[in-house]
């Protein structure tokens, strides 16, 4: 089941400002695999979620993608006999209309923040329906001999629509779905909104999901409730997540495999037990010592990386994370830019300590 | 494989069938997602004054807009031979002349004026003509359709074949101010909705494109805007209508007007709501729609405009006296509807020489129609503002 969904080749997205450009994301690779979960972490400002935007073809305003390309390895939804097709993302227009079918289809997307992805003026049952008014086909009845090979689909009606959207709503447990399939967002709780927005997400079968920080904004116990309505979800719909965080906790228990971000650049990625027990790119490892742990005295301070982000109009010199790094190495590290190397079968890492230099 | 996906989905009864509430929690629910509406009401209605205006515009648009003919004693076109006679007044009275609960008006009497050598009008306190409701008079079309001759209220013709009613006096040629005033607020109000409507539509929609794409696009409708507003007004009207072919018929000229106006003012609610939108787009639904496959005039119009409705109700009923008014000042310069058509304006430029001011005052009556309806509108706009933020002081 190692059939790649979609291939990031060297993506880099600039923003052109008054004071400069900023690379946001600067050189990027990844491949992400269909079924499987892969977990972006960093800190904030790292290009996570701007690597997310572009893989949907959404870069904000005066963003660009100015290289690399995103491959996207289409399977025909209603169709699975059809060779595949291999679309680059980055060449389409924002709004043509093949992103648009593949935004919300094929790919679904879930914000950080459950309080306004909403529109508010429109009911849960609406917000369900709009999605699969634009994407979800339904197999229309040829004839009763053809029934065995159906290869005619038709746009769902409004009476169908509201009952998958009532189906969805029940999925994602949601409470009387019967009942808040005609809520207004302001009469949900956080964790409902969330749930819906999973279930706009998930009502057209995507054949990927991204996940943007789902569950920052929701407390512990709904956390864990809507990362097992994920997982669950993923298990009977063959769906890849990519989980943006910066929740390590979180992260640990989604993700297969998980990369590693810093200042748009990917640090290190390897598999979730690779990358917690073995870290080898400093960052890492200076990231999993900054988490508070149960069971430690009191009245330690927290570790912490030292230094601050580093300004992006003025990147350092050779490895950007040298100021900030315990394991500087004071003629390499600030003139010698990394390069992205195998360290370990499966391990990958960008860190001169792994270079012979 | 991915088909089995979507039938299985389909297939699943028992799921959604559990929990069917019943119907008493359901109507509950559906009070519940009304709150906004029902909060706004609330407090709406606390507001007299917003109640009187909606009260006043109600009655001028079902008076004047809808049944005019109905409820105006005379027809728009009829020519009494009672020229410039000042008003009949009301009394209480019956032919008797002792007093009765039903009104009456004095009738007329043709006197000739030595000092100014003219015909003048001057009441006769002799004659009493009872005024009755629902009377047989000139026959004319209800709504354009129904064929009637009932008016609201007239002289019986039968009974007194001398009767007339001009509670306001008549005009030069003779003709029932009342019943025009009526008339004439037909044209001037429906104006101001459609001309509202009109601008309404193109402020949205340029205000929506404007403030979602942002940049070039935004940069050339904002100037576009500033353009058209920083025309003098007058003589970009006296172009306009002087570019109107004289022999267009009246209800052409009419539309033009009000696309004139429309044309004009337009540019300040395409302001607003870009201001709305401009803030509303950094919401993260407008990401979320996106992420769902909703395209560029979808998220605009179906996402983004919604939210800025309460507050261009409120802009758009604050507008619609300044319409009104425009109408009126155009027709008194003599650039807007011209006589076949009545309309406010055209009243009062009918008054607008210093000898009918001399000689037949009454005639200004229409001056305090206007000023009620514009007041009106204000306080129902005032309200609204006020009803449409039902979370806010006061």
């Amino acid at each position: 089941m190692a059939e790649p969904l979609i291939e990031i080749k060297d993506l880099h997205v600039e923003f052109e400002v008054r004071d400069g450009t900023i690379h946001a994301v600067d050189g990027f690779t990844l491949t992400i695999n269909r079924g499987e979960t892969l977990g972006v972490i960093g800190e904030s400002g790292c290009g996570k979620s701007i690597t997310a935007k572009a893989v949907m073809q959404m870069v904000p305003k005066p963003g660009k993608i100015t290289g690399g390309e995103i491959l996207y390895y289409q399977r025909d939804k209603y169709n699975p006999q059809k060779s595949v097709n291999v679309v680059n993302i980055t060449n389409l227009h924002p709004d043509s209309e093949k992103i648009r079918k593949i935004r919300g289809g094929e790919f679904a997307m879930i914000f950080q923040e459950p309080m306004s992805s909403l529109t508010p003026v429109y009911t849960t049952g609406t917000h369900i329906g709009e999605a699969l008014h634009l994407h979800r086909m339904l197999p229309k009845t040829v004839g009763e001999r053809m029934a065995q090979n159906i290869t005619a689909y038709r746009p769902v009606t409004k009476d169908e629509a509201r009952e998958i959207s009532i189906e969805m709503l029940q999925k994602v447990g949601i409470p009387k779905p019967r009942e808040r399939v005609d809520a207004y967002p302001h009469q949900l709780s956080g964790g409902q909104r969330q749930r819906v927005m999973v279930a706009v997400a998930l009502s057209c079968h995507p054949f990927m999901l991204i996940a943007d920080e789902p569950t920052t904004a929701l407390d512990v116990s709904i956390e864990a409730q809507i990362l097992d309505l994920m997982r669950g979800l993923q298990e009977t719909m063959e769906m890849s997540i990519m989980f943006i965080t910066h929740n390590l906790g979180v992260v640990a228990e989604m993700a297969k495999e998980i990369v590693v971000m810093y200042m748009g650049k990917q640090v290190e990625a390897a598999s979730t037990d690779r990358i917690f027990y073995e870290p080898k790119h400093p960052y890492t490892r200076a990231l999993l010592q900054s988490i508070p742990k149960v069971g430690k005295r009191t009245g330690d301070r927290l570790a912490s990386i030292k230094g601050m982000v580093p300004d992006p109009f003025h990147l350092p010199s050779g490895c950007v994370f040298h100021p900030r790094c315990p394991s500087f190495m004071p003629g390499k590290c600030d003139q010698i830019t990394p390069s992205w190397i195998e360290v370990e079968p499966d391990h990958w890492a960008r860190c001169l300590l792994y270079e012979d230099v | 494989m991915v088909e089995p996906r979507v039938t299985e989905s389909t297939l699943e009864p028992g799921a959604t069938q559990t929990s069917e509430p019943p119907p008493a929690k359901k109507a509950k629910e559906e009070q519940l997602s009304q709150a906004y509406w029902s909060l706004v009401w609330w407090k709406f209605k606390k507001n007299k004054l917003a109640i009187v205006g909606a009260i006043i515009i109600i009655l001028f648009y079902t008076v004047c807009g809808l049944f005019a003919e109905f409820f105006s004693p005379y027809r728009l076109d009829y020519q009494s031979d009672h020229l410039e006679s000042r008003p009949q007044p009301i009394v209480f009275k019956n032919p008797e002349g002792n007093f009765s609960l039903r009104p009456a008006v004095y009738g007329l009497e043709q006197e000739l004026d030595l000092v100014l050598r003219r015909r003048t009008w001057v009441v006769d306190e002799e004659q009493i003509y009872p005024i009755s409701l629902f009377v047989r008079g000139q026959p004319y079309k209800l709504l354009g359709v129904i064929p009637m001759d009932v008016h609201f209220f007239g002289v019986d013709t039968n009974k007194y074949p001398d009767g007339t009613v001009f509670i306001f006096g008549t005009d030069r040629l003779g003709r029932d101010i009342f019943s025009r005033i009526l008339y004439g607020g037909r044209l001037s109000l429906l104006l101001g909705l459609i001309g509202q409507a009109l601008t309404l539509v193109l402020g949205m929609v340029l205000g929506a494109i404007s403030g979602y794409y942002g940049g070039m696009t935004d940069i050339l409708v904002q100037r576009l805007t500033e353009f058209v507003g920083a025309f003098p007004d007058i003589p970009l009207f006296m172009a306009l209508a002087a570019a109107i072919p004289i022999g267009w018929s009246p209800i052409v000229v009419y539309f033009m007007l009000t696309l004139i106006l429309v044309f004009i003012r337009w540019g300040g609610l395409a302001r607003q709501v870009r201001g709305l939108i401009l803030s509303l787009r950094e919401r993260e639904y407008v990401l979320a729609a996106q992420s769902a496959g909703a395209s560029d005039k979808r998220i605009m119009f179906r996402h983004l405009l919604p939210g800025t409705m309460s507050h261009v109700i409120v802009i758009a009923t604050l507008m619609i006296p300044g319409m009104i008014l425009s109408e009126t000042a155009l027709s008194w310069l003599g650039l807007g509807l011209r006589p076949p058509l009545t309309s406010w304006g055209v009243l009062l430029q009918e008054v607008s020489s210093v000898r009918v001011i001399r000689f037949a005052p009454w005639q200004l009556i229409t001056v305090p129609f206007i000023i009620v309806a514009v007041l009106a509108f204000n306080m129902l706009g005032d309200g609204l503002r006020d009803a449409m933020d039902p979370y806010g002081g006061r």
